[in-house]
């Protein structure tokens, strides 16, 4: 342990712990602008400068480690006036058209102008000229407003390990980009919206298309209906002032219908649909021996695509099984339409999602036309959503619970703890484990693949025979797995798993790309947990108990990995160049 | 993308590859070879030294000395040192920007120019300056640049006689 004095106060804390960290100890908050907690100091900003009192030498608090009988002054007129200056400095390099931004009310560098009352710009203006690049359709890059923290270079770099970002050139010049003058559609870009969840700024944020929506509800020719992804309820309420992790499941379905939706739907039930495709094809190949083991979890487009680009040489373990929400897609343009009776054409499907990704998924292959139509017409980030609940003038918190519409709105524990890294093992295991023995498993809940470690491996028994998994979230985290697949097959020994999951972003989409700011290890905690109580509250734990999945598979789709399910519900992979110029 | 360039990077990359910090002194080599960096070779260097395309061009773009595009024919060089620019070369810049229609660091569509700025060409006696190839011009007015440039352009050659 050290002991050291902040602003007069002693202080107790491990060795290590930086000056910021310490400060947090004597309930003093350091600004922070370019730190974030998901990712190593960068110390670029320079905004957390304190001095130490014997000499008056100034540290950065993110990433100097306190030590023994340190006296640190953290706030006085001369650091606030340093500190001041810095934002000016920032400010001289912004464009400041906050009004208009992407990021206008949560600005991480709005709310330090706004605190240090900066009412003048002292300094010369020098802003870079660079265009907008909205070429990916998924997420937004404004160059121009990039303060360079660093945050998405070392997000994209290190955190997915996709190298999509780059800082190019130097000093004052020095630019995000791909490399080399592209486009970020052309670059590696894998979509996933990482680096627009992390940017304290305006200069990088999702393809708004509201708009769209908007459009689809005024069309009295449309019949609009709409699906929220499990991971959705749990954070839609830190827009209006929840905590993360509420869930808030049947006021976000009573929101949606007031503003104008035919029909709500739960891409949970989507989820329960691909449990019983992929449990399926997990027996296929783990007891019937058809296909390749390990077979890998497929619900994340980001993934899909990391994988697609850089390990094609995996495609043969990929489920074929498609993502809930395009399963809820399709079936809302056939076996909806079908009970319902509506012409399948003038079905406006919207999905809201915690994913920038699932933009780009919906045109990615034609088998996401495979009602005849493409089957989700846009798709909304849980932020977008949140905007739109604004200019609805809802008054969120106050409205009341409703339910779901049937036929794709009833779900079960299985489908909604998707939105969880390890959720989608969790409920496959439940499910599989009933179709290998014809019995439920005595204890549904499978701790060993919760939680946020980066690569969880473990293993269960189904009738005697172990059943090797690994689940990794966090691109940079799939490396070791598949690498451990390669070792296998090289040496000709037995693989090491026989089933993985895979989710681009840490934490699960409960952290996705698409999700309200802010997030860190302990709110992606509180929306797992709010996740896995609501599954803990449900009568129904297993995807396939769901009376309306089995109603789906006996009236409709026959049975899992039947001809029309084939149709329907399944896709394929192709390998794809990781640069395009 | 171009393929059109072969050129023999696996014996550079193979003498440095063990090397620390060998990224850079293989990209002097093959800027040493080519007059640039191709793309196509970073490419090619991504996957022989395991290092991603990002990298490699976070390294080309943070050293001035590396280039991305072939250079021109001719490189015209702006003398902006302290005696040169009090004697008018910014408005000589002026007057190249206008007629080759590119800035400093960029290359004329017909590949024949490239501009440059550079500091001191020590011959302050001669300001303002402008070296073209290897030769060097000095004493120039604006309506010099005009002249100057079409000898070049016209002929393929210098023709006239350093001042």
């Amino acid at each position: 342990m050290v002991k050291a004095v902040i602003n007069g106060i002693p202080i107790e804390v491990e060795e290590g712990v930086t000056i910021l960290d310490a400060a947090r100890k004597a309930q003093i908050n350091i600004p922070t602008l370019c730190k974030h907690p998901d990712l190593t100091s960068s110390a670029s900003c320079g905004i957390c400068v304190v001095k130490l009192k014997k000499n008056n030498r100034m540290f950065r608090a993110c990433c100097t480690p306190i030590e023994e009988g340190m006296e640190i002054i953290t706030h006085d007129p001369e650091i606030i006036e340093i500190r001041r200056t810095v934002v000016e400095l920032i400010l001289s390099n912004h464009p400041n058209d906050c009004l208009k931004c992407g990021r206008n009310n949560n600005c991480e560098l709005q709310k330090l102008v706004a605190d240090f009352g900066i009412r003048e710009e002292h300094f010369d203006k020098f802003v870079r000229d660079i265009p907008k690049d909205s070429s990916t359709g998924t997420i937004v890059l404004e160059a121009s407003k990039c303060i360079k923290c660093g945050r998405c270079v070392d997000v994209c770099q290190n955190m997915q390990d996709v190298w999509a970002l780059s800082f190019l050139e130097r000093g004052i010049h020095t630019r995000i980009s791909p490399a080399g003058d592209i486009k970020l559609a052309d670059s590696p870009c894998v979509r996933c919206g990482q680096c627009s969840e992390h940017c304290p700024t305006g200069a990088i944020f999702e393809f708004d298309e509201t708009s769209k929506v908007w459009e689809g509800l005024m069309d009295p020719e449309k019949y609009c209906v709409v699906q929220i992804a499990p991971a959705v309820r749990v954070s839609i309420g830190e827009s209006f002032g929840f905590q993360p992790g509420v869930n808030l499941t049947k006021k976000t379905y009573a929101l949606l219908r007031r503003l104008g939706f035919k029909a709500v739907f739960d891409t949970s039930f989507g989820a329960d649909v691909t449990i019983m495709e992929e449990a399926s094809e997990f027996v296929e190949r783990f007891v019937h021996k058809k296909g390749t083991l390990p077979l890998i979890t497929t619900c994340c487009p980001a993934w899909v695509d990391f994988m697609e680009k850089f390990h094609p040489d995996m495609i043969d373990h990929f489920s074929s099984c498609k993502s809930p929400h395009e399963i809820m897609g399709v079936l809302s343009k056939t076996y909806f339409a079908r009970e319902k009776k509506i012409d399948p054409e003038k079905v406006f499907m919207v999905s809201i999602m915690p994913c920038t990704a699932k933009k780009y998924e919906i045109t990615r292959t034609d088998e996401m036309f495979a009602s005849g139509y493409q089957d989700i017409d846009v798709v909304l980030t849980t932020r977008e959503l949140a905007r739109m609940v604004k200019q609805a003038g809802l008054d969120f918190a106050q409205l009341p619970e409703e339910e779901p519409d049937h036929v794709l709105g009833d779900y079960t524990g299985g489908g909604v703890i998707f939105g969880a890294t390890g959720g989608v093992m969790e409920a496959a295991l439940r499910t599989a484990y009933y179709l290998v023995t014809e019995k439920q498993f005595p204890k549904v809940e499978f701790e060993n693949v919760r939680g946020l470690k980066g690569v969880k491996e473990t293993s269960i028994k189904i009738d005697d025979t172990k059943v090797n998994i690994a689940i990794a979230h966090g691109l940079s985290n799939v490396e070791y797995v598949l690498n451990k697949i390669r070792e296998a097959k090289k040496n000709n020994q037995p693989m090491p798993y026989h089933f993985i999951e895979v989710m681009a972003c840490p934490g699960g989409c409960v952290g996705g790309g698409g999700q309200p700011y802010g997030v860190t290890d302990a709110i992606r905690t509180l929306r797992s947990k709010g996740l896995y109580a609501h599954d803990d509250a449900m009568k129904l734990r297993c995807s396939h108990d769901n009376p309306f999945v089995q109603k789906l598979y006996n009236e409709f789709l026959g049975k899992p990995l039947g001809k029309r399910s084939h149709e329907l519900l399944h896709t394929d992979y192709k390998a794809r160049p990781v640069y395009r110029k | 993308m171009e393929t059109s360039v072969v050129p023999d990077i696996a014996n550079v990359v193979e003498k440095w590859k063990d090397k620390k910090g060998n990224l850079i002194m293989i990209l002097h080599e093959i800027q040493n070879q080519y007059g640039y960096v191709p793309r196509e070779i970073s490419f090619q260097l991504s996957k022989l030294l395991d290092v991603p395309l990002a990298r490699i061009y976070e390294v080309l773009t943070f050293y001035n000395y590396f280039k991305l595009k072939p250079p021109g024919k001719y490189t015209v060089s702006v003398c902006m040192g302290t005696a040169c620019y009090l004697k008018g070369a910014p408005e000589l810049l002026e007057e190249l920007h206008h007629i080759l229609g590119i800035k400093e660091g960029e290359t004329t569509k017909d590949g024949m120019f490239q501009l440059e700025i550079v500091r001191c060409l020590g011959c302050c006696g001669l300001a303002p300056v402008v070296k073209i190839g290897n030769k060097i011009y000095g004493g120039l007015k604006r309506s010099d640049i005009v002249n100057l440039l079409s000898q070049y352009s016209k002929e393929g050659a210098p023709v006239a006689q350093p001042v």
